[in-house]
Formats: C-alpha cells, structure tokens, sequence
C-alpha cells in the first residue's frame, strides 16, 4: 500500500535535486504519464482546481506568479487572494470574457508521473470542445459545486466521458469549504450521482470532497474532513489517486496486436519497413501476423529501430516492422495477429458528434478518416439524437452544431475496424466536409451491418471493356449542370442528335423525365436534391458500364454532388459541362415560369432564388450561352468529346 | 504482462506518429530548425521516425544573422550528419536595409524572422512546416493545435481551429494554404532536457556555462559574440567582462539573456533548471512587450 501522501512526501525531491541530479535524473526517467480531463463549469472552480494543482507541484515560477497577482488585483474575482484561474485562461478574448472557450491543454509533473491536462469549457455550446479534450483522456475530473449538487452539466460532462470511453471517473466536489466540509451534503451529492451513474452504465467511480481554492484533500489529505478517511469512503488525496490509477496504454497492452500502417518505408529495393503506431497488444521478430486488406499470413522478420533492432514492440510505441514475405501493403493496411484478426465493413452503426456550424447533410459524401485509412462515406438520416442533459433519445433528420446522434455510415469501400469500446484506433473517427475542408464530425463506431457482410459482388464474363468494344466507342458521361433555363436540356438534346448521326449509342438522362419515374418519391429539400443526384449517377454508372455515351441535363447545385458522380465513373470518362448562363438572363427567358413562381413565393428552394448555386470551379468544358447559340455550344461539346 | 512506457517513450511515439503522418498527407514538407534545443530534438525524433531513411524533407533556418557563431557551426554538422538538405533563408529586403536588433527593436523581430519565414515557405512553396514550439512555453500556445491551419497569407485565426480528436489529424488544405506543425506539442522544458541528457543528443556549448565575453545592457547580461560587429551597431564599445555564463534558450545575441550560472554539465543545467524559479521565455525580450504578445505575434504569421 502507499503511503498517504503529505506535502513532504509528494514534493521531497527538491533535496533531491540539490543533493543528487544524477539519482534525480534516473528515477525521473521511469515516470508514467496520464492524461486526464476535467469538466465543469468556471462556477465551479475548475480552472481554479488546475491552478492549484499546477502550484501545488511547483509548475508556475516566481515571474508567473508575480504577474499573476498583479492580474489578480485587476481582474480577478478572488479579492486579495491568488485567482488561480487566471493561470489556466488562455486566450486575450477569453480573458476578458472571464470565460474558458476552447481546449487548453496544461503539464505538470509529481515523482511518479508526468500529468497531461486538458482544460475543457463546461457549457452546452462547447461540447465538441469537451469531445476533443476527453478523445485523449485516460481519466476524468467531474467537478461539482458542493452548494449546488448534481447539475444537469453534471449529468452531460458524465454521459461524454462515458461516451468516449474515459473508464476512470472522479467525481469531486468542490468547495468543500463554504458548506463547512459538512459531510451529510457530500453524501447526499454522492447518492445522487450514484443513481445517474447506474442509469447511463458509469461502473465505477471514486468520490472525493476538496477545495480548489484551499487546497484540501488535492495534495495531501485534509484535516478540516476527517471523516473522509473512514472505511467508507476513497480516503486518498486527488494527487496520489492521479499518480496509481491504471492507464489505457498498459491496458491496451494486453490485447491482440494491431498496428495499422502510417507509411511504407522503403529506402532501397532491399528494405521495405512498415511504420505505424502499434494501437494494442504486443509482437516479436518471428511472431505469425496477418496483413489486411490482402488477408494474407506471414511471420515479423525484424523490428527496426534507430537504436537497433527491437526484441519487442508493445501498444503505445511507434515502430517499424519488417516482413518474412513480400506481401502487398501500403497505407491504412493493418498488421494483426494471424488467429484474431479484426473485422472489414462498409456499413455500420456509430455515435456521431457533430462539430461543424453547417449541419449534417444526409447522403452527402464526407471523408472518412480512421487511423490512416481515408475513404469516402455517406451519413444517413440518424436513428436518433441524445439530449445530453436528459438522455433522452430524440427523432432527428439530421446533426446540428453540438449534437450527438446515433446513425448509419456507408462507405464506399471496406475499412477495417474494430468497435470503439475495444479499440479507439480503430473505432474513432472523423469527418471531414470535401468541399470546407473542416472537420466537421467525429465518430465511434459500434458495429458492422449485416447488410454489408452478406452482400457481395458478382464476377460477370463480359466486361465493360467488351461492351464498349462491341459498341466501337468509349463511354462517357457527359454531365451538364447550369441554372434552371440555363439551356442545358436545349443543348444536350442537340448534342446527342448529332452523335446518332454519327453512329454513337447515347442515352440522354432529363432532370424533369427521371423525376416523373425513378425518382417520383424526392423532393427539393437539401436531402432530397443530393439523393437525386446520387441515383442519376449510379443509372449513369450502370449505362456506361454498358458501354453507352450518357448525357445528363440536372441543374446538380451542390459541387458535392457533382464530385460524388464523379468518382463514381472510372478516371477519364466524366466530364462536367457547366452551362454558364448569368441569373439575370435565365431569369429574363424564364422558359417555364419558374422564376416567376419562385420569386412570388409560390415556390419553394429554387435554385439561383432561395437556395444556392455552386457554380463547377474546374469544369472539363464551360459554355457561355451569351456568346453563342445552342448548337455552336453542341458543336464544341462533340468536339471535345470526340477530341 | 505488461511493460509500462515512460513518459518520454509516449512523447517519443507521439512525436514520430504526427511527423508521419505529414510525410504520408501533404506534399511538401519541411522541417524548421532553429538550432536551439527543441530543434535539436525535433531533428533527433525525425531522425528516428524515419530510420533507415533519414528524414524525406530539408532543413529550414531563417537566419537573422545575428545568431551566435556557435550556432552556425552546429546547424551545418548537423544537417550533415542527419544526410539532409540544410537550407538557409536571410531575408534581402533586411539584409539591405541593414535591419539589427539595436536600431529596430521588434521590426528587427518582424522583418527577419517573421517576414523571413514567410519568404521562405513561399519561395519554395512548402505545405506543411514542422516547428519546435511547445504548449508549457507561453499561454496562447495551450491552445495552439499540433496541426495548425494558415492561410496563403500565413494569418493565424484562433477562433477557426480544427478539433483534434484521438490522434486522428486532419490535414486537408485548400490550394495556397500551409500546415504548421509542432510534434513537441506536450512535451515540457524538463521533459526536453531530460530526453537530451538520455539519448545524449548534441546541443550547442552555449547551454553549458562556460567563462564568456559579457555586457550588461538595459539591465540585462548578454555576450559580446562578435565585439566588432556589436560596436559598429551600438556606436559606442560596451565594457565587456568575462563572467560564467550560459543561456536558457538560444535567439539572436543581442537579444537573448544570459544567466551566471556554473552548471557546465547537462545534469547540472537540469539542477539549476528544476531549482531556478523564473520561467524560460523571461530571457526573451519579445514576449515582454505585453500579455498577449505572442498571441498578436502569431496571427501575423510568426511561428
């Protein structure tokens, strides 16, 4: 057992250090480390919390200190007394605001163990904030104010926490000493969050009664609640609980190997390494391993180190394994042992937190990015959204800003993974707008969908190659996308009549035709718009495949959507045709009196009106119908196509 | 059965996986080096990411040309012995209007080492640009992300930053813009010391006390590294005594502090470091200007 922890013996080596660096030095090598979070609101003295722990540990120096009281008599709201606080706010904005806004992440150290910390905001608006501080955290700090019991952020900092996997949860009620460290309102704080634990399956979690401000029960035990120290309750200061609980990385350690492949080293034909970061379990030279995707078995040569060989690589160190055999892998490949492999998907279940302004847009194709692996995904519309103050599972189109939902992802090739709970490596993962290039969700995947699993693809004898052949032509799909009477219907009409002359097989897709048919059940929503697009580019897809020219005339506003199609078609076969007619003027000819119904409100989400144009920034052929006619434009179109 | 990593073999890790993921995601990396101590250790991580290959990208200075000569002589065996490209930029525009830290106080900041970079990244068009700066150094660096997005104007926004979740980086850019990188994100001034000290790493004398050249100027102690040149600048020979003398951190010579110390050893230094009570930056003059100075600094474009 350790022994409690006194001032004396948390911070002794200050002699140590003048007496003897080199001794210092040697057990300072073989600390640990832990990265802990904590949550709560500035109410409930959670920055004050980490200012005394980074003072208590010596971490802030006779300058920083000096300028920290003078900022304590400008600005602080402790009096005359050190505002910890202030030492942990960061930014000149959140200064003044008096309010934490971002993830600030903080250092200090005691004899066994180095402490990351990330300092989260507590309030709802930030909860994407807190997201990013707990994804790294092996431990969580749920403050509560002791004269305000367990709050409804109690109850949404706990489901987080739960919800990214943290497994070592304090909980610790703060400002002990203004409700006299009476320990009747400890107790009664402690049943209460006891019952909310039981609900959202929380297993275990360790109670303590503290003072940021005063210090008691951080570094060392507190005379002012003995009680504390009886049978019943945890009895050990925050600090030395810090320094002995378990970390995820040993934890991680005792699992079957994975490392998934960062980078292929290959300084000269005769080497071939493969880095990565090994994300559970253990492996030696001549251990039998699996390599995925390619799903073949082979034997760990070396482990190859700037400082030797390695006898041995275990979770949590970046390594680089050599081969037996000359097996194909490259980037987002997993090694694994050979007897327990993970699993490969392209449909699952995850929790989604979404992190951008700009909504989820379902169907919409977003990167993927787990580990090193980066594939292109669709979000569908989600089973239901959490409210994270009462747990509440809500129906939901979509994820706004800050909300946490659970849905289906489809993506559009297999990605190995593993579920969340065994492994964050290969279970976390975000999302990332194409078009932005934020990132604008982060995820947990649960499980593969059945679906997926069961579904494969056929082998046919014939080709697209042969049928193209038969048919003496390349396919292609000519995409024409423009404002509504921006003519492209005109000109791609008159583009495929001077390609059947010519002996071509077309096939013209019409915006309005295909929605008198296939897809009679959409809309104009968003949504709507792109799962139009996305059905048009399969069919377009399937045409070609059969060795057609495709012509399609969609308005297709979102350049998503257009990417999307166009990664569908093999390289070199799509080109986009942008159809560029000013609004002005197509509002001027106003074929259909659509913008006439559009601009008095009978209609709604009309392009170019209330709803946007993204014109194509790289379009394989631009047409200005101002300077002329429709079948000039066809004549160029053929051209290019033909080439 | 488990073997409990050190704190210094997770940084360790942590610093090799975010280096490769910028090889393996962007196109033209390259790496800062400042020849300081947090250089000298980025360089030796990098060194071990990539091994057997050294490190697929080139060194970078931005010299000011007022570093000290012991510097210069480090950063070339350095980079050789690394097997990399060593590239050197020295802003014209300072160079011809003879900018020193005397005569132009914080332009000479600006113009050298800010203005420099900015040069540099764009003459040779990098997109990603590894730097040594660490969270423990100043408060507005708490916040800064490990993968930190510019614009091509090299702003800083720190209200528009990118969450950071698990180890997952997201390093997708528009055309024109760049990444900042800093592996050494969570490593402290001990945990640089002590990595330095166990893998015996080379760092410039000028950490270790040693009888030097000094002069005290506007209250502060510095060493007279290149007597002529200093008196040509300051007009006016500054009364040089010999004293015992090392530095915290390495910039410019007239502008970084030294301190009277007798650590002439690493271990000693560590001592003196872990004893001292004043915080690294203190030697700096830049960051004295006001509270959020490096904050403004950054949003201009400095490292």
């Amino acid at each position: 057992m350790t022994e409690a922890a006194t001032p004396e013996t948390v911070y002794k080596t200050d002699t140590l250090i003048a007496e003897d660096i080199e001794s210092y030095l040697e057990t300072h090598q073989h600390k640990s480390m832990l990265r802990f979070i904590t949550c709560g609101s500035v109410d409930d003295g959670k920055s004050t919390l980490i200012g005394r722990l980074l003072y208590d540990s010596k971490m802030i120096f006779e300058d920083q200190l000096a300028a920290l009281e003078s900022d304590s008599k400008k600005s602080g709201t402790q009096g005359e007394e050190i505002d910890f606080a202030l030492l942990v706010d960061g930014l000149a904005a959140e200064r003044e605001q008096g309010i934490t806004i971002d993830v600030a992440y903080r250092f200090f150290a005691t004899e066994k163990r180095k402490f990351i910390v990330a300092d989260c905001p507590g309030h709802e608006q930030y909860t994407r904030n807190m997201v990013t501080g707990a994804s790294t955290a092996d431990l969580a700090i749920i403050l509560i104010d002791a004269r305000k019991g367990v709050l409804t952020q109690t109850r949404r900092h706990s489901y987080i926490a739960k919800l990214l996997g943290i497994r070592n949860i304090v909980l610790a009620v703060n400002k002990m000493d203004l409700v006299g460290y009476d320990q009747k309102v400890f107790d009664d704080i402690v049943s209460d969050y006891q019952n909310f634990a039981d609900e959202i399956g929380i297993e275990n979690f360790v109670a303590m009664p503290i003072s940021g401000f005063k210090g008691d029960n951080i570094a060392s035990l507190s005379d002012n609640t003995p009680w504390y120290q009886s049978a019943s309750y945890w009895g050990k200061p925050l600090i030395e609980h810090l320094e002995n609980v378990e970390l995820d990385n040993s934890r991680n350690q005792n699992k079957s190997f994975r490392m998934a492949v960062q980078w292929v080293n290959r300084p000269n034909l005769d080497f071939r390494g493969f880095s990565g970061l090994v994300s559970a379990g253990s492996v030696k030279p001549g251990d039998p391993v699996r390599i995925l995707p390619a799903g073949k078995n082979t034997t760990v040569s070396k482990i190859v180190s700037f400082d030797g060989e390695l006898e041995e690589a275990v979770a949590g160190q970046s390594v680089t394994i050599c081969l037996s055999d000359e097996i194909d892998c490259s980037r987002g490949g997993v090694i694994t042992t050979a007897d327990d492999p993970p699993e490969s998907a392209d449909q699952f279940e995850a929790s989604i937190v979404w992190m951008d302004d700009e909504a989820l847009t379902v169907g919409r194709s977003y990167w993927l990015k787990l580990g090193p692996q980066m594939v292109s995904a669709t979000v569908q519309e989600p089973k239901y959204t959490v409210n994270v103050n009462t747990m509440e599972q809500l129906a939901a189109k979509t994820l706004e800003l800050n909300e946490i939902g659970v849905a289906q992802i489809t993506a559009e090739k297999p990605v190995i993974f593993e579920s969340y709970n065994d492994n964050q490596a290969l279970g976390g993962f975000i999302l990332i707008d194409k078009m932005t290039n934020a990132t604008v969700g982060a995820g947990m995947l649960h499980f593969s969908l059945r679906r997926a699993q069961n579904v494969h693809w056929q082998e046919t004898d014939i080709t697209r190659e042969a049928r193209a052949s038969l048919k003496n032509q390349k396919p292609a799909v000519l995409w024409f996308t423009g404002l509504s009477g921006s003519g492209k219907s005109t000109i791609a009409n008159l583009v495929e009549k001077k390609l059947h002359r010519m002996n071509r097989h077309t096939f013209l897709l019409d915006g309005d035709n295909v929605r008198h048919g296939l897809n009679k059940d959409l809309g104009f929503t968003d949504a709507d718009r792109i799962e139009n697009i996305r059905r048009v580019g399969e069919v377009a897809r399937l045409l070609t495949d059969s060795g057609q020219i495709v012509i399609t005339a969609f308005i297709s506003p979102f350049r998503a959507e257009r990417e999307m199609v166009r990664n569908m078609i093999p390289d070199g076969e799509f080109m986009e045709v942008f159809v560029d007619t000013p609004l002005s003027v197509a509002e001027e000819r106003d074929v259909k009196g659509l913008y006439k119904k559009a601009r008095s409100g009978q209609l709604k989400n009309f392009t170019g009106i209330d709803s946007p144009y993204e014109a194509p920034e790289n379009a394989e052929i631009q047409i200005d119908t101002t300077k002329m006619t429709p079948d000039e434009a066809a004549d160029v179109i053929v051209e290019k196509l033909l080439g | 059965m488990h073997n409990s990593l050190t704190h210094l073999q997770r940084l360790e890790a942590e610093s090799i996986h975010i280096m490769r993921e910028v090889v393996a995601e962007t196109e033209k990396p390259v790496m800062l080096y400042s020849v300081g101590k947090d250089s000298a250790v980025m360089l030796h991580v990098a060194r071990k990411a990539f091994f057997p290959s050294p490190p697929p990208f080139p060194l970078l200075h931005v010299d000011t040309t007022w570093k000290f000569q012991e510097m210069y002589k480090m950063r070339d065996t350095v980079a050789a012995e690394a097997g990399m490209e060593l590239l050197v930029h020295q802003n014209p525009e300072a160079t011809e209007k003879g900018i020193n830290p005397f005569d132009h106080g914080s332009i000479h900041t600006d113009m050298w080492k800010t203005q420099g970079l900015k040069q540099a990244l764009d003459l040779h068009g990098f997109d990603a640009a590894f730097g040594g700066a660490r969270r423990d150094e100043e408060k507005s660096r708490a916040k800064e992300r490990i993968f930190s997005f510019r614009t091509a104007s090299h702003g800083w926004d720190p209200k528009n930053q990118r969450p950071e979740i698990w180890n997952l980086y997201n390093t997708k850019k528009a055309k024109d813009e760049s990444i900042r990188v800093f592996p050494l994100s969570n490593w402290t001034e001990l945990d640089i010391w002590q990595y330095i000290h166990l893998e015996n790493i080379p760092i410039v004398p000028l950490y270790l006390s040693a009888k030097r050249p000094t002069y005290v100027h506007d209250g502060q102690l510095f060493m007279a590294d290149d007597i002529e040149r200093l008196e040509q600048v300051m007009g006016r020979k500054p009364e040089i005594i010999e004293r015992s003398v090392r530095f915290r951190t390495l910039g410019c010579f007239p502008l970084t502090g030294a301190v009277e110390s007798e650590a002439s050893t690493l271990p000693e230094v560590i001592q003196e470091m872990l004893l001292t009570t004043t915080s690294e930056r203190q030697g700096r003059v830049i960051d004295h200007d006001q509270a959020a100075s490096m904050e403004k600094k950054k949003q201009e474009g400095y490292f």
